[in-house]
């Protein structure tokens, strides 16, 4: 049992890491709006490749 | 009928319009939306038509570049910002309706030259561009922003959005840092409370008592900053708020297992410490966003009077910001402009459209020594007014403070919840302390323990989540429903609700005349209404809007507007009238007869043409609504600034007896207080700006999407798709809500009681006391999450509507 001496610092440095990473995004403005820039996924460039998505029955895989 | 391309009215019967996008003809309804869809579809941005959730606003032509003042420096330099070698403008943009509308905004602003960033939100309506001023100007943005049809309003340089959004990354941080603490605090506690039943080496469990210090410690002093500041600040103001009792709890509990693990005896509560700073944290955190959704009214309000004036001086004009004009000043208002301050017409006569102020939607005549009030729209003609009340003092000014105030009062509904929790809290920290004092007498070694369980189990975790969560629960489902709830305490207020209180114009009816009936005196009805329209193209009279939809590509020739009455103008060679009986008759002889409910006519030198009827038509849905309103036992009311049979007609249509017409903001006012003041609960639905004041003393007011943004940001909920159908739903959801809060809360007082004494006895250990306390809150939880569930399948919109072209 005497790895979780180890591996518990080794966790925790990962959790630090993820709070700044998590404190950055924030910071970046990357929760500021969580509805808008989900669309730019499909709006960006890509548009003239596909046929319309307004029929949510429609296969989009090629 | 074909829905317009654009955005999605009906298109006039007979009008054949059609606008190019991406190489196809789409129907629309008007030139406006045509230059709207094409300059959309021309800009390559016509994937907004496939990916929008709500229908695009209607542009508002303007012959008038309204937007080139903005350019002049001692314009734009009191509202602009600075970011670097960067100019920063805050925008809030009218009728962004959803995702799509404030991508194509969006992108529009970026293919202008010069701008560094675009960011717009289509929840609060608020836009911030940084642009390099050196290459682009601050009214080629605005112009940008309006050629989509949306219409942009200038903000100041510090917004309260930028507030909103600093407190907004705080609490998500805090929630983080908590959430993070809890995983990992709780992982490790699990392996201690199994070690404690199984065997564990000593070394072992020290270690990761020490570990859950370390880890609870930073998060206590970052994240549980809130309650301590607030435990604080209700230290000093002399009154128990529901952060004592917490801070207390934490306190404790933490400097219990602190010691503790460093003692090397006795049970820590590291576990509990994380999982309640967290719970409570995601508490607060949804309150806050439901707070945040409503925006601050008085400046937008002030936002309707224009940057600039034209002031006479010695007989010289000039340009100047408002902010240099004062009493005595001359200025001339053109047609089509507000008025920027009150005053006194001097020379020429006019007609103003006042609704904002009155909801009259018909125009006011103003000859001379009539006053003018900022704000108000000129129609008629251009007049030189002077200037009496400037800035601060004008009438407008006087609606945001009495909104201001309104907005004050409200809060005594909130300062009732709190001395109900300092109750509970008083007890809470008595009974601790009874607890203490018994153990401490009957057994020393186990007082700390059960004074703390006490501390835990009556934690008012399940008593504060019980609210927030079925209040967001509720908020959610009455979303789909196409509701927004900007306040928190909204759905409470809903549920209560005894009186309806509806503002004719613009919410019952459709806001906008439309030609009811034609009587052709000669010739068809087409004829006369081709010409009809031909005259009324060059006017900007609320009326003329009615003959707007009508396709011509004639426009009248040398056209007179004579104020009160109509307008004159050459069409086709023919010297034509359209206006008032008596106005026509003057030219085309003895009126003729029947036709006796007509309200405009049309004539010329040969004769009489025709009549018409213009009525603003009740919506589709106004009828059933009220009905169902009725049937849930509310009474409803009418107060208007419309005059008294045009009111009267209406309340005829819908079966409602009490109304009242010719009402200033005031009256409306006092007749709610009146209401309230008897102990009646009263719902106000309006729409315009003068309601905002009625809105904000109503017990909670209800906005149509359809109406001017300003009323949308002082309501406690707003109408997105603009359909008073939601209305009887969002109540019997809110009743559905307040029952679900009751069981919470009955469920949590029940909780409470049980757990309470067991844990005075000493029978709980503090772990078992978090653990029951989670299990409360989660049962809370649960509980509220059955709203989301709609019972109304009819009315709800599961999936976001795409707006599929017909």
């Amino acid at each position: 049992m005497t790895i979780i001496f180890l591996l518990i610092p080794l966790g925790l440095v990962l959790v630090g890491f993820a709070i700044w990473a998590f404190f950055w995004a924030v910071g970046d403005g990357q929760f500021d709006d969580l509805d808008s820039p989900g669309w730019s996924v499909v709006t960006h460039d890509s548009a003239a490749e596909h046929p319309p998505t307004a029929d949510p029955g429609r296969d989009e895989h090629d | 009928m074909t829905a317009c391309f654009h955005c999605q009215e009906p298109v006039p019967t007979g009008l054949d319009l059609t606008a190019e996008v991406a190489g196809d003809a789409k129907p629309v309804c008007c030139l406006g939306c045509k230059a709207a869809a094409e300059l959309i579809s021309d800009a390559g941005l016509a994937d907004f038509y496939r990916f929008r959730t709500a229908a695009a606003p209607r542009p508002q032509g303007s012959s008038d570049d309204v937007w080139s003042t903005y350019d002049r420096p001692e314009v734009a330099t009191p509202l602009l910002g600075h970011e670097g070698d960067l100019s920063v403008v805050n925008l809030l943009i009218e009728d962004t309706r959803c995702s799509a509308c404030s991508w194509l905004i969006g992108e529009r602003l970026r293919r202008l030259p010069g701008i560094a960033r675009a960011a717009v939100n289509p929840a609060t309506g608020r836009a911030q561009v940084a642009y390099d001023s050196t290459r682009v100007g601050l009214a080629e943005i605005l112009r940008s922003v309006a050629s989509l049809g949306y219409r942009p309003h200038v903000l100041g340089a510090t917004d309260t959005l930028e507030v909103a959004t600093r407190e907004r990354r705080t609490a998500l941080k805090r929630l983080a840092v908590a959430g993070f603490g809890m995983m990992q605090v709780m992982m490790i506690a699990t392996a201690l409370y199994v070690g404690a039943r199984q065997g564990i080496d000593p070394i072992i469990r020290e270690y990761l008592r020490i570990t859950c210090l370390v880890i609870t410690g930073p998060v206590l002093v970052y994240a549980g900053r809130p309650f301590f500041a607030g435990a604080w600040a209700a230290w000093r103001s002399r009154h128990l708020g529901m952060d004592v009792p917490v801070t207390f709890a934490l306190v404790l509990a933490f400097g219990a297992s602190a010691w503790n693990t460093l003692a090397h005896r006795g049970e820590v509560y590291f576990d509990s410490v994380t999982m309640f700073v967290f719970l409570l944290l995601l508490a607060r955190y949804v309150e806050m966003s439901a707070r945040h959704r409503a925006g601050s009214t008085g400046d937008a309000l002030l936002r309707l009077v224009p940057a600039t004036a034209l002031r006479v001086r010695a007989g010289l004009r000039e340009r100047v910001p408002i902010a240099a004009l004062v009493a005595d000043d001359r200025i001339i208002v053109p047609v089509g402009e507000c008025f920027p301050a009150d005053g006194t017409v001097v020379a020429g006569r006019t007609e103003t459209d006042e609704s904002m102020l009155t909801g009259e939607s018909r125009p006011v005549e103003k000859r001379e020594g009539a006053t003018v009030i900022a704000g108000t729209l000129n129609v008629g003609g251009p007049v030189e007014v002077a200037l009496s009340a400037v800035g601060t003092s004008t009438v407008l000014a006087g609606i945001v403070r009495l909104l201001e105030r309104a907005q004050t009062e409200r809060p005594r509904i909130a300062r009732l919840a709190d001395r109900a929790a300092t109750w509970f809290v008083t007890r809470v920290l008595l009974g601790a302390l009874l607890v203490a004092v018994i153990w401490l007498w009957i057994d020393p070694s186990r007082a700390f323990e059960a004074t703390l369980a006490v501390l835990v189990v009556t934690c008012p975790c399940a008593l504060s989540l019980a609210t927030p969560t079925v209040v967001t629960a509720a908020t959610a489902a009455l979303a789909r429903q196409g509701l927004l709830i900007t306040r928190a305490d909204a759905i409470e207020s809903l549920a209560q609700v005894d009186h309806v209180l509806f503002d004719k114009t613009g919410t019952l009816t459709e806001g906008k005349p439309r030609i009811e009936k034609v009587w052709p005196l000669r010739g068809t009805a087409e004829d006369a209404l081709r010409i009809a329209a031909g005259l009324e193209q060059v006017s900007e009279h609320p009326l003329a809007q009615a003959f707007a939809q009508i396709r011509t590509d004639q426009r009248a020739q040398r056209v007179t507007i004579f104020p009160g009455e109509g307008l004159e103008g050459v069409l086709d060679g023919h010297l034509w009238r359209i206006g008032t009986k008596s106005f026509v008759a003057a030219m085309a002889g003895e009126p003729p007869t029947g036709a006796d409910e007509a309200s405009i006519y049309l004539g010329g030198e040969t004769g009489w043409q025709a009549a018409f009827q213009l009525e603003d038509r009740l919506r589709p849905e106004a009828a059933a609504s009220v009905r169902e309103l009725q049937q849930l036992g509310l009474t409803c009311h009418i107060a208007s600034g419309d005059q008294i049979d045009a009111v009267a007609r209406i309340a005829g249509q819908l079966g409602i007896t009490d109304w009242r017409a010719r009402q200033m903001p005031d009256e409306k006012v006092a007749f709610v207080h009146g209401l309230t003041a008897q102990n009646h609960k009263v719902l106000a639905v309006g729409d315009g700006i003068n309601d905002a004041p009625v809105l904000a003393a109503a017990s909670v007011s209800v906005a149509l999407g359809t109406g001017s943004a300003l009323a949308q940001a002082t309501a406690d909920v707003v109408v997105l798709r603009g359909d008073l159908a939601a209305l009887p739903d969002a109540i019997t959801t809110a009743r559905r809500a307040t029952r679900v809060i009751r069981q919470n809360l009955a469920w949590a007082t029940l909780y409470n009681l049980v757990a309470l004494p067991i844990a005075a006895l000493g029978w709980i250990p503090p772990w078992l006391a978090a653990i029951g306390m989670s299990a409360s809150s989660l049962l809370v939880v649960l509980n509220a999450l059955r709203l989301t569930r709609s019972t109304k399948p009819a009315h709800a919109v599961g999936a976001p509507r795409v707006a599929c072209p017909a």
